[in-house]
């Protein structure tokens, strides 16, 4: 098959889409962003270990035929939360299957379906962090973007329930892309926990999904971020995430990223003002022929801001896997304190990881560590467990969940934990006899 | 129980047991002291079927079967314990779990069935009570950040949840103070059973002043050089290893 031109065709695709008048501008300054930039290969810095070669082999710069739900429903369900719902089928808003509890001083609502009042908002308020200069897609998703979630809560209120928001893809007729926004602003002093969940019916997946997402924190406030990835192993992901914090507020994020044909995540987050605090921990888990891609940018503006970041990733068979966590300390931020782990475990001799933890300091008053590791199992650990009975390949799991467990334990939202460990649990083995060790929470009377 | 006969091991191309032989009958505790580098702590990794330990010549039968033809988990689940000398901390494997995985492994080779999680966590917590280990310990990560005391306690409550035939202490006395010493003593005291035996690997006599052996091997070079009684312990105490080397050259 011939390659295709993918930005001529993403010019062209997006030209001609027939997008809702509330982005008008924001859609024609993406397509001009979009339109400035090249098509990245290897010697694009940002993209130096991710191959796009797979969107030039089919013209992906199409419109979805299909947003049918029916039987998907099981995919996205977390026992145990309950939680406010906005389900999208391939980008397209499903309100029979969400759930929203109306809550005075809190907004959550679809671009589409917000009430008249709220339009005008969101139209002003979408597109203001995502920075399309550089990132392909996010030039992209800003040229295109259509229907997505907006939420506002204002000052001093807690959003009751986590917001849950699900994005399902599904195998087209052909190739397509779908596009999915959300924008969440928090006053000052509000609270929310958002919950961002990527799932694709299990069959082969030639939909690529291109999301992008927007967090303004207000002074004092708290958003606690979810990220959990788990679309089936040919699904294409491209992801931006970016984060403003304002005076002593607090952004907490868990990412899951589970592998696929190609999934990128760019995390953006901007301490502009003192006194915050950032903490991200995330987990990625390629295997197959699996690639999974993340790139992390905390930019210390200001002084006194604090920065703790650690990703943990397995990678097994031939899979691949990219994370690159830049901190850039600048010159007005003292005092800031910033740490940076990955640690890294390969399953295989044909895995491969290519980590790069930057630190670029230019303040002199400054606390900052960064480090990366990759290994292997550990024999001693393993000889430990087969010494007490437990047979080698079980040794090997329990050994490789523990490598990512300690970060789910630290989960905070309980029904996402319980639901999130015997998930990854089943990543290293369909053999339900070698997890049956996971003890169930409640079961344990722990 | 265990028949060791010319055992003979190395250890990256350096032989370490040079033709060992040793009988334990059920119910005997059979205390192995010896200088740096006799290779005491091979003999326990050689029956507990470590890698990277190659024997070379000689038999080891354990309650009639050779085990030498088994690796670590089948020795593990036919009754043998090893309690090591440095426990390995685990992060992110809860102790609770891997005593249930380690447990269940063992109870389905003996044809038993599953404990229910209810049942295990009732019977782990009676298990740290008799240790002293606050059951805390049952939710963190495997010895992780345990002190030596606690991943010494944590070996002889796995001892005890495992119920083994044989059980091999190596160096268990090693770093404790005489409060966990006491502690660790007792606790394989009340594991004395007429069908359990017991191979204590230690430096100094002063374990044994609370295991009382029934049998003392001095261990040098890759061999037993001698054997004896309890006293044999007392004698090595105050006329050191050099008396016995003397006494063979």
């Amino acid at each position: 098959m011939a390659a295709v031109d993918f930005n001529q065709q993403a010019v062209a695709f997006a030209s001609g889409a027939n997008n809702n008048d509330l982005f008008k501008s924001l859609n024609e300054q993406g397509l001009n962003k979009f339109k400035a930039l090249p098509f990245p290969t290897r010697k694009t810095e940002d993209w130096k270990y991710t191959s796009l070669f797979a969107l030039t082999k089919n013209d992906y710069n199409q419109s979805i035929q299909s947003s049918d739900l029916s039987g998907l429903e099981s995919l996205y369900e977390i026992a145990g939360l309950n939680a406010n719902r906005l389900v999208f089928v391939n980008g397209v808003f499903k309100a029979e299957a969400s759930s929203i509890e109306f809550q005075a001083g809190v907004v959550i609502s679809s671009f589409l379906t917000a009430d008249s009042n709220i339009k005008s908002d969101i139209s002003n308020q979408v597109g203001k962090l995502a920075e399309s200069d550089r990132n392909l897609f996010t030039a992209l998703n800003n040229a295109q973007v259509n229907d997505g979630v907006f939420i506002k809560v204002d000052k001093n209120v807690q959003v009751d329930k986590p917001i849950h928001i699900v994005n399902v893809t599904t195998a087209q007729a052909k190739t397509a892309t779908a596009f999915a926004r959300c924008y969440i602003e928090l006053a000052q002093h509000a609270n929310a926990t958002v919950i961002e969940q990527f799932v694709s019916s299990n069959e082969e997946q030639n939909v690529l999904l291109n999301q992008t997402t927007e967090a303004v924190i207000g002074d004092g406030a708290k958003l606690n971020h979810y990220r959990l990835n788990s679309e089936h192993e040919s699904s294409l992901h491209f992801g931006g995430v970016y984060v403003n914090l304002n005076r002593d507020s607090q952004f907490e994020s868990y990412q899951v990223l589970l592998g696929g044909q190609i999934k990128r995540l760019d995390i953006l987050v901007n301490h502009n003002v003192g006194g915050r605090h950032c903490e991200m921990k995330g987990v990625y888990l390629p295997k197959h022929d699996q690639h999974v891609d993340i790139h992390s940018y905390i930019e210390h503006k200001a002084p006194n801001c604090t920065t703790s970041e650690v990703y943990r990733g397995i990678m097994a068979d031939q899979s691949k896997a990219v994370f690159n966590g830049r901190i850039h300390i600048h010159p007005d931020a003292q005092k800031t304190f910033a740490e940076l782990s990955n640690k890294n475990l390969l399953l295989s001799d044909k895995a491969t990881i290519n980590t790069k933890p930057e630190l670029e300091i230019y303040a002199d008053d400054v606390r900052c560590a960064h480090g990366a590791t990759v290994a292997q199992l550990d024999e001693k650990a393993k000889f430990y467990l087969r010494s007490r009975g437990i047979s080698a390949k079980q040794a090997d799991i329990m050994l490789s969940f523990g490598f990512i467990n300690e970060l789910l334990d630290s989960i905070p939202l309980d029904a996402l934990r319980i639901k999130m460990r015997p998930l990854m649990a089943e990543q290293f083995t369909s053999n339900k006899e070698l997890t049956k060790h996971l003890l169930h929470e409640d079961e344990a009377g722990l | 129980m265990l028949s060791i006969k010319n055992l003979q091991a190395k250890v990256e191309e350096k032989d370490i047991l040079k033709g060992l032989s040793l009988d334990i009958k059920p119910g005997e505790i059979h205390a192995i002291m010896g200088p740096n580098g006799a290779g005491k702590s091979t003999l326990g990794n050689v029956l507990s079927g470590r890698e990277g330990y190659e024997v070379t010549g000689g038999t080891v039968s354990f309650d009639g079967k050779n085990i030498l033809e088994m690796n670590a988990e089948e020795r593990a689940r036919e009754g043998l314990f090893l309690a090591f000398q440095y426990p390995v901390e685990i992060p992110g494997v809860s102790n609770l779990e891997f005593l249930k995985a380690s447990v269940d492994a063992i109870r389905e080779h003996r044809g038993e069935e599953a404990m229910s999680s209810v049942e295990f966590l009732k019977l782990a917590r009676e298990k740290c009570k008799l240790v002293n280990l606050d059951q805390s310990f049952l939710k963190r990560g495997v010895n992780e950040g345990f002190s030596c005391g606690e991943k010494k306690r944590n070996e002889i409550m796995q001892m005890m949840l495992l119920e083994p035939k044989l059980c091999i202490l190596d160096e268990t006395d090693s770093g404790l103070d005489i409060d966990a010493l006491q502690v660790v003593a007792e606790g394989v005291n009340s594991q004395r059973d007429p069908n359990r035996s017991f191979i204590i690997v230690t430096h100094y006599q002063r374990l044994l002043d609370y295991i009382v052996p029934d049998f003392v091997h001095v261990l040098a070079d890759g061999k037993i050089v001698k054997s004896g009684g309890k006293e044999l312990a007392l004698e090595l105490e105050e006329k050191g290893y050099s008396w016995i080397e003397g006494e063979e050259a």
